[in-house]
Order: structure tokens, then sequence, then C-alpha cells
């Protein structure tokens, strides 16, 4: 179906995979569950900016790490499945998370006496536990990463002497992560050198709630996709 | 059940807490004196604008009798918003009630109406010992991830008594907290540091040591509790007991700096064997190790001894009992109740070292029946404390417990509810007009505060 249009149609086409993962990158960073809030308030404990900052490395690591297990996990499930029962796979195990999310409770106790590597671990724990690489999954399977069909790798051959699967997978993850990292980065600043906290009380909406619409929403996405 | 923005009750910090609306309503443990019928819930209107202002306007009564309601607390609170764990699109709704003598646990829906809750679930005594190995509980907090409650002693009413969790959501009793206990065996209060993963816990005694009255034997022997203990919140570990001295018997209520970046807290003592004399300890931190020291200490007066109660007559004085403490939410003010005389009193404790003395009111008391205004002479003495958010009023009772009530008022402690003004300069007075008297065969205890009050809620940021 891809490139079938004229040349503009055609750089729409290619460039969406990426808009998309970086508006979800955008998304997740906004969640104060994936890490900002985590940041502001270290950095109110320890009443320093330069320990926001600090903790949005290993948040940002961690929550690559768990968006990379999906990237793993679909690269895998290429070589193994064709597109549209993987579509049609994915479709409903991102609805049925969904709903599960709609009753779901994560009450662990971390702390906020942390080092970076628990961060790290938090980081990962969280994304995981909310399906934060799940979300991607439309989108990474429209993109030419894992046994992608054999016009996609002459297409993308030139992008990576690696072998260009690996590559797309890695800017994928890259481009997500950094996207993530920007706008947890500057919520997080904008919080803790002007906002204050007291606007959490009535601007922070049930992020969880859309959430879910985000994973539903992704599921019957793809169940489009692959029925189409 | 989920909503969309945050509940309104829910503040970062104590700080910001502190701008909350005034409280419209109070809620109140409510003992049936006799034990014969249910304890009760009742419902205190606490809207100046009302009819019924400074009223009980309504009283839910338990399923069972002789529960002895004693402390009670909120499903989620504050602590929601904490970092790690958020989710402030729980509602602050249910009151968590237990019964400190027969280990019942109700749970009160305040919604939809919050003048008239409900009782949506009860928590057998036989769920709470089976899950939790523990029986009498006592204080409840809500925590970052999940309801956190003490409890004084093993359902044989031996030691030791530590604190089980509750989850949040369907109130079911998830089991006992402590992974490594240490030296710990007993149990009454507890206190968070959130912002440096630290749990204080505090000792009265086991069920057998307080069910059937304070043992004279005991205290004189300093078989009570005299011990603070510093825990790890995070791994769930005993880290250090801090010893107040033998003498020092009976280390009860415990109030951590509001503001979670400091690492103090008081604790009040009800008795020193040495002289009858009361205390308030801070404990702190400083260089990674936890210490504790007196910073005040109210001495005993003396007293006919054909105007004491026989327990006390051979002493010939009356200990002042600090039975309760509370602190404001801008760590500034500590209030101080002296059950025994009668004494109520705040410090300005902004230097956590050197507390001031800024205001008391005499109430009640053993001896001196210190009148109220609206009421005469009144028995009993200053007790469960609660202070508003914005710290400007603070409302107190005059029961302890009962088998405890009978030793120190023998003639029965007549139950009242009253209310101060505080200065926010500093300064208290009594409110001459407020005056709740509880009805015939009732004493109130704890009170807490519709949306919150200054005991209710932790915060993790400052």
């Amino acid at each position: 179906m891809q490139g079938s249009g004229v040349f503009p149609a055609l750089a729409v086409n290619a460039a969406w995979p990426w808009m998309a993962l970086a508006g979800l990158g955008a998304f997740h960073g906004l969640n104060p569950a994936m890490g900002w809030l985590f940041a502001v308030a270290l950095g109110f404990q320890r009443q320093s900016r330069g320990a926001v900052l600090q903790a949005l490395l290993p948040i940002a690591a961690g929550h690559a790490l768990s968006v990379a297990m999906v990237v793993v996990a679909i690269s895998v499930l290429r070589i193994l499945f064709d597109i549209t029962s993987l579509e049609i796979g994915a479709a409903i195990a991102l609805i049925a998370f969904g709903l599960y999310r709609l009753l779901a409770r994560h009450r662990g106790r971390v702390g906020m006496q942390v080092s970076g590597a628990q961060l790290l671990l938090w980081s990962f724990l969280m994304a995981t536990a909310h399906g934060a690489g799940l979300m991607l999954i439309p989108v990474l399977l429209g993109m030419p990463i894992g046994a992608a069909s054999s016009e996609h790798l002459q297409h993308m051959a030139a992008f990576s002497s690696l072998g260009p699967s690996v590559g797309i997978a890695l800017a994928a993850l890259g481009v997500h992560t950094f996207a993530m990292l920007a706008t947890a980065g500057a919520v997080a600043i904008v919080v803790y050198e002007w906002a204050g906290l007291a606007f959490l009380r009535r601007s922070w909406i049930n992020i969880d709630l859309i959430w879910v619409f985000a994973l539903v929403g992704a599921g019957v996405i793809l169940l489009i996709m692959a029925l189409r | 059940m989920a909503t969309w923005t945050p509940d309104p009750t829910f503040y970062p910090s104590a700080r910001m807490a502190m701008q909350a609306p005034a409280e419209k309503l109070a809620y109140m443990a409510m003992l049936d004196v006799e034990g014969t019928r249910p304890d009760a819930l009742g419902v205190v209107d606490l809207d100046p604008q009302s009819s019924s202002y400074g009223e009980l306007i309504n009283r839910i009564p338990m399923p069972n009798a002789g529960d002895e309601l004693h402390h009670f607390g909120w499903n989620a609170c504050s602590s929601a918003l904490c970092p790690y764990a958020p989710h402030p699109h729980v509602e602050r709704r249910y009151l968590i009630v237990p019964g400190l003598r027969s280990s019942r646990i109700h749970i009160l829906d305040t919604k939809p109406d919050p003048r008239a809750p409900r009782i949506v679930k009860v928590i057998e005594p036989d769920e709470v010992h089976r899950r939790s190995g523990y029986s009498r509980p006592h204080t409840s907090h809500c925590g970052p991830e999940g309801i956190y409650m003490s409890g004084l002693g093993a359902p044989n009413g031996e030691g030791p008594g530590g604190i089980f969790l509750l989850d949040h959501d369907a109130f079911e009793v998830l089991g006992r907290w402590e992974v490594d206990r240490g030296p710990q065996q007993l149990a009454y209060d507890f206190a968070w540091h959130l912002g440096h993963d630290v749990q204080i816990t505090s000792e009265w005694g086991t069920p057998n040591m307080i069910e059937n009255g304070l043992v004279p034997e005991l205290l004189l022997g300093s078989k009570y509790g005299h011990q603070l203990h510093v825990w790890d919140l995070r791994r769930r570990k005993h880290v250090q007991a801090i010893d107040l001295g033998t003498e020092q018997q009976l280390v009860l209520e415990l109030r951590q700096a509001r503001d979670p970046t400091k690492a103090y807290g008081f604790a009040g003592v009800v008795i020193s064997l040495k002289d009858l004399s009361t205390s308030v300890w801070l404990w702190h931190r400083s260089n990674g190790q936890w210490a504790a020291q007196k910073v005040i200490e109210i001495p005993a007066e003396p007293a006919d001894p054909d105007q004491l109660p026989p327990l006390l007559k051979g002493f010939k004085a009356v200990p002042p009992l600090i039975a309760d403490i509370n602190l404001s939410l801008d760590d500034r003010f500590l209030y101080v109740s002296c059950w025994g005389t009668g004494d109520f009193r705040q410090y300005d404790v902004s230097d956590p070292f050197h507390p001031r003395l800024t205001g008391s009111v005499r109430l009640g008391g053993i001896v001196n029946r210190s009148p109220h205004p609206a009421s005469g002479p009144v028995n009993g003495g200053p007790q469960m404390v609660e202070v508003s958010r914005d710290g400007r009023r603070v409302y107190f009772t005059n029961g302890l417990y009962r088998a405890w009530d009978a030793q120190f008022y023998p003639e029965g402690i007549k139950g009242w509810m009253v209310k101060c003004d505080a200065d926010p300069n500093g300064g208290l007075t009594l409110d001459p007009e407020f005056f709740l008297p509880a009805e015939e065969g009732l004493r109130m205890h704890q009170i807490r505060l519709e949306g919150g009050d200054c005991s209710s809620d932790t915060f993790c940021y400052p």
C-alpha cells in the first residue's frame, strides 16, 4: 500500500510513524506516574534543582528499557507470525490490557531515598505495569522492524549497515525516549522552578483514564488495520 | 471509583493544606460506658452558619456491643499524591473505625451524605487475627500504598504488637507489616517521615497489661513502654530502639514534623516514676543516628489525698498525665493534653529543641474540676485533641480508655467535647459557647474533621 501515492503523500506516510512515536513519548512524559513528579519531589526533598535533573536520566533509561522489551518482542514475533495475525493478536492484547488498567492498582512502596539504579528500576516497572511499550505496537508494526517484508528491507537498506531492522528499532526507541525525556524534563523544571505543586490539586487530570483510552484505542486501530 | 480530578482534600504539602476551607463536620468515636449497648460514630455540626452548630447531629451505632471505639482514620489522604505511587483520583471517603477491645474493624462510607455515614463493611476479629497475627487495632493512617494500622498485641493478649496493612480498595487485611521487628515487642502509635523513608513507633503495653486497668505493680516495675522505635519504612526493618529511660512510662502519641524534609517529631510520655511528672520528647536525627531528648516537662501538682482516687492517694499529688498531643500543619504549635490536671497547653515549637509555652486553658482535672463557662464544673480532662487544618480551631474530648477512666475518675467521667480558638501568633482561648455534653452513658474519644485535620494526613512534599 505504502508509496503508492504522489511524493508528498509518500513523505507524510514515511514521517507519520516517527511523529507518532514522538507524540506518544510526549504523552508518556506528561504522565506524572512516569517520573517527572518523582524528579520534582526529589528536588524538593534535597532542595536542589540538580537533583531534579539527575533523576530524569535514570527515569528515561528505565522507560526506554521497558519499551525496548516490546520492540524486541515485536521483532521476534515478526519472524514467527504473519503481519495480520500479529495485528489481530496485538489488538486483542491491547484492548484486554487497557481494560485491566481500568482496575489495576500499583501500590509498591519505593520511597524518597533512592539511588539512580533504584530510580531506573522504578521507572522500568512503572512503564511496564502501565503498558507504555504496548501502546507503541500499532506504530511499530507499521515499521520495518524484525522480519519485515522484503520491500521494506530493500527500502531501508540504506539506513544502517548493522542491519536495517536493528537500526530502525534503535531509532524508534531513541525518538520515543527522547520525546519522553524532553517532555518530562520540561514539565519537571517548570513545576520545580515556577509553577509549584499547588496546580497539581486541580490540574492533575486522571491520565490513567486517558491511558486506558489510548491503549484500547491503539488496539482498535490495529484491528481496523488488520481487517482492512 | 476513580475521579477525573484529584480529591480536593488532598494537598501536596502541609503548608498548602493550611489554606483548606474550614471544617463543617466532625466525626467522633463514642463509647458506651457500660459496654452493653453498641458504641457509635458521632457526627458533630461545626458549621457556624448552621442552626445545629456545635450539636451532635447523628449517631451511627456499630452492629455489636463492646467494641470500644477509640481511634480511627481515613481510607485515603494527601499521601495519595506521593510521587512513587501516585493515585490521587481516589476519594477521601471511607472511615476506618476499629474496635480497640473487640478487634472488629468497621468501614463507614461518608458519601453520599457526609452527615449520615453508613457502615459498608465489617471485618470480623477472627479475620484480623488470622490474617495479621495481631489484635486490638489502634491507630489507622492512610499510607501511599495502603492503610496502615497498629495492633497492641497478639490475639491471645500477649505481645508482640505491631503494624498490619489493609489495601485501600477492598479493605482486605493484607497481613503483618514488619519483616524484621528486632527487639520491638510493645506497640501503640506510629508516624512517618515520608521524605526519609522512616517510621517511628511507640509503646503502650500488651492487651493483657492494659485491659483490666493500669496495673500498679507493672507500672512501678517499669514494665510499660518506655522506648521509641525507628524503622526503615521501605525494607520494613527495625533500625534502632531509643530508650527514654525505664522511669519514663507509657510512651504514647507521636506527631512527626509535617514537613517531610524535616527529620524530627514529638512523643508524649504519660508519667515519670521519679516524680509523677509528664513529658514531651523530641526525636531527631543527627549524624545518621536517631536520638531523643526531653523538651517539655510538666510537674505533678500536690493534692489532698482525700480528693484523690485510691490509685493516687499514696502519692499526695496529681500527675498531669499527657495523654495526647497534636502538631499544627506549619510545625509551629504543639498542643498538649494533661488529662490528670485538666491543663491544656499550647507551645510554640518553631525551635523544636526549645518549646515556648504560649497559651493554656484549664478544664476538668482529677482535683480541680475546672469549670466550662457553658456548663459549670466538669470532670475528666483534656484528652484527644484535634486541630483544624488552618490551625485556628482546636477541639478536644475527655475520655481516655474505659478501664483506665474508672481508675482516675472513679465517680465516672461525663463525656464532653469543647473547642478552643488559637491565635495564629500564639495564644489559646476556650470558646465559652461551645460545650457538647455526651448523652448519659456515652463518652467521646478521638475526633476527625471532615476533609482532614492536623493528624490525619502525611505529606510527601515540603
